[in-house]
């Protein structure tokens, strides 16, 4: 196994670990919690493919993961804000309680 | 693969883990803290200096922050009695076990790979900066916007439903609150001058 392989494969076990975490935990803010690791282990196969890719000195997987991190602190907000105004709405985070598309 | 790489690794995918499958929301919290820093370390090791500290000022000490006060916010730091996984967790499961699987396979079967590392490259702050003003800056402005749209958004939603009609009603009150002494004070003076 070379070292890239190991990269991309601790990047596949995140993204697994994040898509469990995001589809089976009740808690609304854990769903967001499972998305920004999947989002973490894309930023992490961004850095190994242009650390052993073929000129690493153009910076072009460093400028990706530098506005993907930016997108991601964006999505945070506004999907926490969704989050406690649901919970204002509902009082309550929980997934499988809020059903209704009409409050 | 290094020593260095291992354990960071192995550290991050165990707090990876555990922030997502622990009971009590405030310790999910830490646990991710402890992930997104070795997420930076290992940007560090793969010589990403820049973005492992963009990771640690924006993931470690922003939106892990942000989470925290989310889960104070709706109330959600107790440990919950009911069970912690929806009812079609196991679905979930195996799922994403079928996502790794096709991922690693992937990785570990693809013929193209290069096996060794270049040189580092000069990653350095001056030429990041270089290219984000130049190449980049297209993008740069547009994640400005992004940022800015997001910010104002994300106040609006978390905004409070019934606070104008609260604002309609404060309005209200204060636009009395004058009319009335002098309503009050009136009848004295119209009845001194009487006397």
């Amino acid at each position: 196994m070379t070292p890239l392989q190991g990269c991309l494969l601790v990047s596949a076990l995140l993204f697994a670990i994040g898509l469990a975490g995001a589809v089976t935990r009740r808690n609304a803010i854990l769903a967001l919690v499972g998305i920004e690791l999947m989002l973490n282990a894309a930023n992490l196969n961004f850095i190994a493919f242009w650390r052993y890719g073929a000129h690493p000195e153009a910076l072009t997987g460093m400028m990706v993961v530098i506005f993907s991190i930016a997108i991601a602190a964006a999505e945070a907000a506004v999907g926490l804000a969704l989050i406690i105004a649901i919970y204002r709405h509902y009082r309550t985070v929980n997934l499988d309680e809020i059903k209704n598309l009409k409050g | 693969m290094s020593l260095p790489f291992i354990i960071i690794a192995v550290v991050t995918l165990f707090a990876a883990a555990a922030a997502m499958s622990l009971r009590n929301l405030v310790h999910c919290a830490l646990s991710l803290v402890v992930a997104l820093a070795g997420l930076a370390a290992l940007y560090l090791a793969l010589d990403a200096q820049f973005v492992g500290f963009a990771q640690i000022l924006v993931y470690v000490g922003a939106v892990a922050i942000l989470i925290v006060f989310a889960v104070l916010l709706t109330r959600s730091d107790a440990t919950p009695n009911q069970a912690i996984l929806a009812p079609g967790w196991f679905t979930g499961i195996v799922v994403s076990a079928v996502v790794f699987a096709t991922l690693g396979w992937a990785a570990l079967n693809s013929p193209g790979l290069p096996k060794k590392m270049p040189p580092a490259p000069e990653a350095t702050v001056k030429n990041i900066g270089d290219l984000l003003m130049t190449r980049y800056v297209l993008p740069l402005e547009v994640i400005g916007l992004l940022l800015t749209a997001a910010l104002i958004g994300a106040v609006i939603i978390a905004m409070r439903d019934d606070s104008p009609k609260a604002k309609i009603e404060d309005g209200g009150l204060k636009m009395e609150k004058p009319s009335a002494p002098s309503s009050i004070l009136h009848p004295p003076f119209s009845s001194g001058g009487h006397v």
